[in-house]
Parts: C-alpha cells; sequence; structure tokens
C-alpha cells in the first residue's frame, strides 16, 4: 500500500510499504477514505519530538472503512464507517474505566520507554513516535488499529467524512480545552493560537456560553476564520496582548486561558521569546514556552489555564510563583476522545455544529509531502488539510 | 474546498534554514573568539589583538541571536555580510605583522573571504513568504447554523464532568 512515511527532519516521502495485517483477536482493518495533516505533525516533520524512526507511518487523525476484524472483536464489521481516534485504548484498565483513555495504561508497546521519559507512560497513539508505542499512522490507505473494539466511533450515514473526520482529534481535542475551563457564563476566554485546535477551542467556548471569546494570533486569514466563529481578534504583531487583553476585561484579564499553541510558538519581540529560539536551536531547551508565561501572568487571579497545546519535554522560565500566588489551575493532557464522541456526535447531527468550516485544502495522499510544506509555511491560507487516499 | 491565495507571514523555507544554520554558526563562532581569544589570535596572527577578538565575539554572538530570533532575518545576514568586512579589514591591516604569520594571516583571509561569499549567497535567497498577495478572507467559515451571537450558549446542556470542575466551594467565578 501506499503512505506518507517519515525519513527526517523535514523529510516525509509517499512510499510504499507492506499492507498491515490483522495481529491481535481484537483488531480490525480500516481502509482509509479521508485523513488529516494535524498541527502536531508538524512538530515531528520539524524533528522537535524525539523517538521517530526512518520509514515511520505519520498521521492520526482518519477514518474510512472496516475490511477485516479479529475475532474477538464483537464491536465492529466488515463495511463499518467509522472514525478512529488517536489514542489508543485498551477499555480494560483502571484509566480506561474512569474515562481518562488518553492515558490507558496498556496499549503503549513501549511502556517502558515512555516510563524512564515521563514518570509513567501515557497512552499509545498512532503515528506519533516510538515513545508512545511506534504505531503506524493513518495517513496511509490501510490501517491496523489495535484494541478495536473499544475506540472507534462508528458513524451513521448522512453525514459527510469531512463533517466528521475530525472527531478522532482536533474537535474533542478544543472542546475538552474548554470544557476543562469550566466555563461560566460571565467569563472570558482568551485563546492563544486560531489553527485547528484553536478554532474549535473557540467555537467551543462560545457554545458552552462564555460572555466573551478572544483569539491571539499574528496570520490575517486565521484571525478572520476565528472573527467568523464570534472572537474577538488580536494580531500580537500589530498590538501589544497584555494592553488589548487588559482592556477587553476591564483590567481584570481573562478568567479563561488557552494554549492551543503548544511548543513551537513563533517569534515575537518578546525577549524571552528569542531566548527560546536560541535554546531550542542549540538543544538546551526542548520547548518555546512564551505562552504558556504569558497566560500565566495575564490570566486573573483565581483562573484556569487550559492546556491543548503539545509539550515534549523541558522548558526553563515558567513564573512559578505568579502562578502559584494567583492560584491559577492548570489543566493539560492528551485529549480523552471518546468521552466527547458521542455528544459531539450528536451535536454535529443536530447542526449544532459543522466542522468542516476548518477544512481550507483537500489533496490527493500523494501530494501529502508538499502540504506538510504548506501547512508549515501557513502558505495560500493553509489552515487544515484533508488528505485523499 | 480548497483555495489557493497566497498569504504574507514569518519568513521561512531556505531563508530561514539558511538563517538558522548562520546563528548557529555565528554564536560559535562568537563563544570561541570570546572564550579562547589567544589560541585564535594565534591561528590567525593577530596576536596583540585578543579584546578586539573578544569584542568580535561578542558582535558574532549578537548577531546569532538575531538570526535565531528574529522573524526576519535577512537584515541580520546582511549584518553578517558587514562583520565580514570588518573582520577582512581587521585582518589585512593588522595581522600577519610578525615574522612567520604571514601563512596565518592568509589562510584566515581566505577562510574569512568564503564564509563572506556563504553569507551574502543566504542574504540574496528568495523569500518565498514574501510574495505578493493579500490574506484570505475566512469570514464566512462560521461552522455554525446561525451567527456567533445566536449560538451563544447554545450547548450550555453539557455538564462538565465532576473531575473537569473544582469542587463547588472552590468555584472562583460561579456567578450566574
Amino acid at each position: 500500500m501506499k503512505a506518507l512515511c517519515w525519513h527526517g527532519k523535514k523529510d516525509i516521502r509517499y512510499d510504499t510499504v507492506p499492507d498491515p495485517k490483522i495481529e491481535e483477536p481484537r483488531d480490525a482493518i480500516v481502509k482509509m477514505t479521508s485523513c488529516a495533516i494535524c498541527g502536531s505533525d508538524l512538530h515531528l516533520f520539524g524533528g522537535f519530538i524525539p523517538g521517530m524512526e526512518s520509514g515511520d507511518i505519520m498521521g492520526h487523525e482518519f477514518m474510512g472503512e472496516v475490511v477485516e476484524v479479529g475475532k474477538d472483536n464483537k464491536k465492529l464489521k466488515v463495511g463499518d464507517r467509522v472514525v478512529v481516534p488517536f489514542t489508543i485504548c485498551c477499555g480494560e484498565c483502571e484509566q480506561c474505566k474512569r474515562g481518562n483513555w488518553s492515558v490507558c495504561e496498556r496499549s503503549n508497546r513501549n511502556k517502558k520507554l515512555a516510563d524512564t521519559m515521563f514518570g509513567h507512560s501515557p497512552a499509545g497513539l498512532f503515528g506519533y513516535t516510538h515513545l508512545t508505542g511506534g504505531y503506524a499512522g493513518g495517513q496511509a490507505e490501510y490501517i491496523r488499529v489495535p484494541f478495536a473494539d473499544v475506540a472507534p466511533v462508528k458513524i451513521p450515514d448522512g453525514l459527510t467524512d469531512e463533517q466528521v473526520l475530525f472527531l478522532g482529534d482536533i474537535f474533542p481535542t478544543g472542546w475538552q480545552a474548554a470544557v476543562q475551563c469550566d466555563i461560566q457564563p460571565d467569563d472570558t476566554v482568551a485563546v492563544w493560537g486560531a489553527g485547528p485546535v484553536g478554532q474549535f477551542a473557540m467555537r467551543s467556548a462560545l457554545l458552552l456560553g462564555a460572555k466573551q471569546v478572544i483569539a491571539i494570533d499574528r496570520v490575517p486569514e486565521r484571525l478572520s476564520m476565528a472573527k467568523a466563529g464570534g472572537a474577538i481578534p488580536i494580531n500580537f504583531d500589530d498590538e501589544s496582548v497584555l494592553d488589548r487583553l487588559k482592556e477587553l476585561t476591564g483590567g481584570k484579564g481573562p478568567e479563561k486561558c488557552i494554549d492551543s499553541v503548544g511548543m513551537e510558538a513563533h517569534a515575537t519581540r518578546s525577549l524571552d521569546s528569542m531566548y527560546d529560539r536560541v535554546k531550542q536551536s542549540v538543544m538546551l531547551e526542548n520547548d518555546r514556552p512564551h505562552v504558556l508565561r504569558e497566560m500565566i501572568y495575564v490570566c486573573r487571579p483565581a483562573g484556569t489555564l487550559s492546556i491543548p497545546g503539545v509539550y515534549s519535554g523541558l522548558v526553563d522560565k515558567i513564573p512559578l510563583g505568579a502562578l502559584m500566588n494567583k492560584g491559577l489551575t492548570v489543566r493539560t493532557g492528551q485529549t480523552h476522545v471518546n468521552r466527547w464522541t458521542d455528544d459531539l456526535l450528536k451535536r454535529i447531527e443536530d447542526g449544532q455544529i459543522d466542522p468542516s468550516f476548518v477544512i481550507t485544502h483537500t489533496v490527493a495522499l500523494e501530494d501529502g509531502p508538499g502540504m506538510y510544506e504548506t501547512f508549515r509555511d501557513k502558505k495560500d491560507g493553509c489552515i487544515k488539510v484533508v488528505l485523499k487516499p | 474546498m480548497t483555495t489557493t491565495t497566497s498569504s504574507a507571514s514569518a519568513s521561512t523555507g531556505a531563508l530561514r534554514s539558511a538563517a538558522h544554520g548562520l546563528g548557529i554558526f555565528s554564536i560559535a563562532l562568537g563563544l570561541t573568539e570570546l572564550l579562547a581569544p589567544r589560541a585564535l589570535a594565534r591561528m590567525t596572527g593577530m596576536q596583540g589583538r585578543e579584546t578586539l577578538l573578544r569584542a568580535y565575539g561578542l558582535r558574532e554572538i549578537v548577531t546569532g541571536v538575531g538570526l535565531l530570533a528574529s522573524p526576519d532575518p535577512r537584515p541580520w545576514i546582511w549584518g553578517r555580510v558587514a562583520g565580514d568586512a570588518l573582520d577582512l579589514s581587521t585582518l589585512a591591516l593588522g595581522a600577519g605583522e610578525r615574522p612567520g604569520m604571514a601563512p596565518h594571516r592568509d589562510a584566515a583571509l581566505w577562510m574569512t573571504t568564503a564564509v563572506g561569499v556563504v553569507d551574502i549567497a543566504c542574504a540574496l535567497l528568495p523569500d518565498r513568504n514574501r510574495k505578493a498577495g493579500a490574506s484570505v478572507d475566512y469570514s464566512d467559515r462560521i461552522g455554525m447554523p446561525r451567527s456567533p451571537e445566536q449560538m451563544r450558549g447554545a450547548a450550555r446542556d453539557f455538564e462538565v464532568p465532576r473531575d473537569m470542575r473544582p469542587p463547588e466551594a472552590l468555584r472562583a467565578y460561579a456567578t450566574s
């Protein structure tokens, strides 16, 4: 089959690879009908996250048709149309039973490695380094889905791929980012990063009833999409984020802050950004946490910081004093996708939201390598890329 | 749907890669000049000018930081070119005065010239993102069936899971 494979920093290729096979009785093989490039794939593309090996298949946002099931899989049957969440869950461990799907205790095949890195291993992930299991990703014609009797979401007829594809990651990720803010009707929610997750976080915050939603970015088209979703845009290249947030909140600061940027905050004119760039370049720091610092600084005391943005390892110069003295709550984590999928699928069916709004580019899978660059460079108004195998 | 209008943003691509490499080179060279000026002076025929070498080292570090951190690295690359010219002048005018040092000076001159050529080539690289063209307008991408104002709170029926909300007594802004 054909697949997009990682071969090194900035080197994604459209390769021929062996077809996947059923390995365990609960597995399923899914033939892809649509997949997508996620913002977090760009961290791998840029070589910022360790643990990739040459030939690894990329991608963790995908959907398709079940073409084969293992003998113990009682949930799926051949012909089912499914969206597969990016987190792999056994459904039987203590964390899965509590709904903490993204920290499943059994699905990471390289648990020891992750235990060493993080203290305790999170769940296995599709197409996202050997630190989280080294599972083949979904930017391919077919994929083997382990524990396929747990996470895959069956999609009813009548909904297009474009409407439901993002149930596997970015829609629930934006939703969880807003949900864990425990939004109240008087809240101002500031969202850093108007990429795909940020767009969903903004719309989720609005639907959950925030009084005011603010979008912070510098890419005009992303800010225009954010504005379309009801957010007040702040272009940090043109105006001071601190001053504008004060102005919009009567000097008090936003009660809830969402970091949908993560480890690759782009250089701004601030000193700390330059410091991060230099340290990351010479491998003295994994991530560039400018957004995190800014959120801690601007958030209203007793407020909440929600962090769906991906961080990989060590950062420094975090103003822990401000975090502690202001009594801020920090909530983060990979998304517990299956906690939200039933509810969000119903909201899509009811017409409350149509996630396809975020798609700006649809291309054939073989054009994927070029689209990584387009997406990374934010060229051609690129916000979200869907690939068709 | 596919949209193909171009947009201008930060500099990227080849220019950014070149700036990244030059930035690391600048910082490494600057640190060498700052921390080991005597050894470098011996290698380049610049004995007695260690203080000047340290100053040049500081210049290299500042340039390197600028190259790595700036959203538009091109002015910093031209800054390196100017630095190369200064280095060449210094070498041509002041180095190799001691007996036997001329070969060292000549080698340093050739090396600095080569670096200067690379710097100029990098400074002339096209910036793919600086093409003409307006940003794309996505103001129709609401994603919801009605206007945002009409949709505000449409999902208030959703109950936040117990483990994702603070205990009632610790809820900071539950005023409504």
